[in-house]
């Protein structure tokens, strides 16, 4: 009896004392700063493969050094950086001017680092007869103007439209450039995205949706194309010539859908981020854009 | 003698401390738990609230354009409001008579054996991380829904209302099957002996009887349903229309929360936004509760009266 009352008071102090632990460990961890050896990215989830690669390469190369990345999206990304929770935050769209506010408002100062370059492939399933569309087409398909592929030469059959949610830099890049068709003479940013597209959680559903469902369309980024899909080609208009996304149609800026790939920090990196991004950007790191299968920086 | 007497003494009085240190601790327990559910009201609210200064009440209610990184934002949540509504429905529907019937068969026909080895293995399931339902939902029931019912895609409410009804099964099946067993013997030997069978035994007698563990049970599962987030963000499809029919793609509030607050500000409008649909699936779960609560009560007084 005596044993047990004792075990029963025990608990609740062992609690207490982990939770004290554990809450002391976190005030550390941010409270550290630049000395520490160890660096969190969080945003993009389309350069995650790619901030992964380089973490692992540069932990390898410095044992100390920890980089934890995760990938929720761009959006989220920035919030993180706004909100102090972050020492680096990877976006696939550049920092809006309203973010930019916020950031300020809270004493943080938004400096940009472009790591790359990626091409926003549009995809089918390989039975799909269409191989080219315009981004008018594009543009109708994704406001659910089009909704059957033999308005765009394609079978009779209901196109199923596939995009990111709202956590993805994907989703804005794509609604400011292709579904608003941003730099084209039919330019409209009072277009949305139509409400029976269906907004997936993640790019590899999308990708893996495609691959088995024979009326689907879909846009990841050029390191999620898998050989269960097919590309289709791009034309700014009817009358343009029609080009592939590939590393040499994206770093010669002739294809339409690509984008930088960026990294923000909270002012001009240093210390052990400024030594991460300079890994990044070295020659060696670069070759590690092209592995991953997005477009290196033109040197 | 007079030492012995003292130790005695000793130990009931530190018998009676360490009884009072537990009371102590339930009591503080059970604070905690009230100051907890009170402090997600105060946030809930303090978040929420400010919404409605940007989109009254009634245009956030029955809007139905869901724009939150547009300039400006627009917020209406009619299609998440339906979607939850016509996904939860469906998956009760589904999961009642299954969980109820299974466990009527588990408490009252099965040999004990066969219970004994089935229950726990039933409530083994509840277990199962819903993100693994979720990939069996997307992997092995979209298509089999899709080439079914011949959709477009195989994302659509009924495979999320299917993947929620195996989820809240067990719950279900568990929970009344507890109630029916603990119905009285001699309320089945009364009936038994009026000349019913066993299926009228079961029918009339055990289910009535076990009514208000069952209506518990079935709130239980349909709390779960409501609340259930990463199965329905999977496999829901995540439209924006107002769905007219299950097998359409949608999206439920708690997916809607999920795949938003990732990209929310704090502080800033969408956060709040979120924030208001999360006040406003809290007052239905609310609702849901309080029904079940008046249910039970007028049960208890037919059986009483």
């Amino acid at each position: 009896m005596h044993i047990s009352i004792k075990k029963w008071f025990m608990l609740p102090v062992v609690v207490m004392l982990v939770t004290a632990l554990v809450l002391a460990g976190c005030s550390a961890e941010t409270g550290s700063g630049g000395l520490s050896d160890s660096i969190k990215i969080i945003g993009s989830n389309t350069v995650t493969p790619l901030s992964s690669v380089w973490a692992e390469d540069f932990m390898k190369a410095n044992p100390k050094v920890s980089i934890a990345v995760s990938g929720p999206g761009s959006g989220a990304g920035i919030a993180a950086l706004i909100d102090g929770m972050t020492d680096i935050c990877q976006s696939s769209r550049t920092i809006k001017q309203s973010e930019i506010d916020q950031a300020k408002a809270k004493g943080v100062n938004p400096y940009e680092i472009q790591v790359a370059s990626d091409g926003l492939s549009v995809v089918l399933h390989p039975s799909n007869p269409v191989s080219e569309l315009t981004i008018a087409q594009l543009s109708a398909i994704y406001t659910n103007q089009i909704t059957n592929w033999k308005e765009v030469g394609g079978n009779d059959a209901p196109i199923v439209v596939l995009s990111r949610d709202t956590n993805s830099g994907t989703h804005v890049f794509f609604k400011e450039h292709v579904v608003q068709m941003a730099g084209l003479p039919t330019q409209n940013t009072k277009l949305e995205y139509g409400s029976n597209v269906l907004f997936l959680p993640s790019t590899e559903q999308g990708v893996s949706e495609v691959a088995r469902n024979s009326n689907a369309i879909f846009y990841p980024g050029l390191g999620y194309v898998t050989s269960q899909v097919k590309l289709v080609k791009i034309k700014k208009t009817a009358s343009d010539p029609s080009i592939l996304s590939s590393e040499k149609t994206v770093l010669d800026g002739t294809y339409l859908i690509a984008r930088p790939l960026l990294f923000y920090t909270n002012g001009v990196p240093t210390g052990i981020i400024k030594a991460f991004i300079d890994y990044c950007l070295s020659p060696e790191g670069q070759n590690k854009v092209t592995e991953v299968g997005y477009v290196p920086l033109a040197k | 003698m007079v030492a012995a007497s003292d130790t005695e003494e000793s130990l009931k009085r530190r018998l009676r401390l360490g009884e009072r240190f537990i009371e102590g601790w339930i009591f503080l327990a059970g604070l905690l738990a009230i100051v907890v559910l009170l402090g997600i009201v105060a946030i809930l609210l303090k978040e929420g609230l400010p919404a409605f200064g940007y989109t009254p009440p009634w245009e956030f209610l029955f809007g139905t354009k869901w724009y939150p990184v547009s300039e400006p934002p627009t917020f209406g949540i009619l299609p998440f409001f339906v979607s939850t509504l016509m996904i939860t429905l469906l998956a009760t529907a589904v999961a009642v008579p299954i969980g109820v019937g299974c466990a009527a068969y588990l408490a009252e026909v099965a040999p004990s054996k066969v219970r004994e080895t089935v229950k726990p293995i039933i409530e083994l399931l509840a277990g199962i991380p819903s993100v693994m339902m979720g990939f069996i939902g997307l992997m092995l029931l979209s298509p089999l829904v899709q080439s079914i019912f011949h959709l477009n895609t195989g994302f659509c409410g009924l495979t999320a209302s299917i993947m929620l009804s195996l989820m809240s099964l067990p719950i279900i099946v568990s929970v009344s099957e507890d109630a029916l067993h603990a119905v009285p013997n001699e309320f089945k030997e009364a009936a038994y002996a009026l000349g019913a069978t066993q299926w009228e035994t079961i029918r009339h007698v055990c289910i009535p009887a076990a009514l208000s563990g069952i209506t518990a049970a079935i709130m239980l599962g349909l709390g779960r349903a409501i609340g259930e987030t990463m199965t329905v963000l999977m496999v829901a499809g995540g439209a924006l229309a107002v769905p007219v029919s299950p097998v359409e793609p949608m999206t439920p509030m708690t997916a809607a929360i999920a795949s938003g607050i990732g990209n929310a500000v704090r502080g800033g409008l969408q956060y709040q936004a979120l924030f208001a649909i999360g006040l406003i699936l809290f007052i239905m779960t609310l609702a849901v509760n309080l029904v079940a609560e008046r249910v039970l009560e007028r049960q208890k007084r037919k059986f009483a009266g």
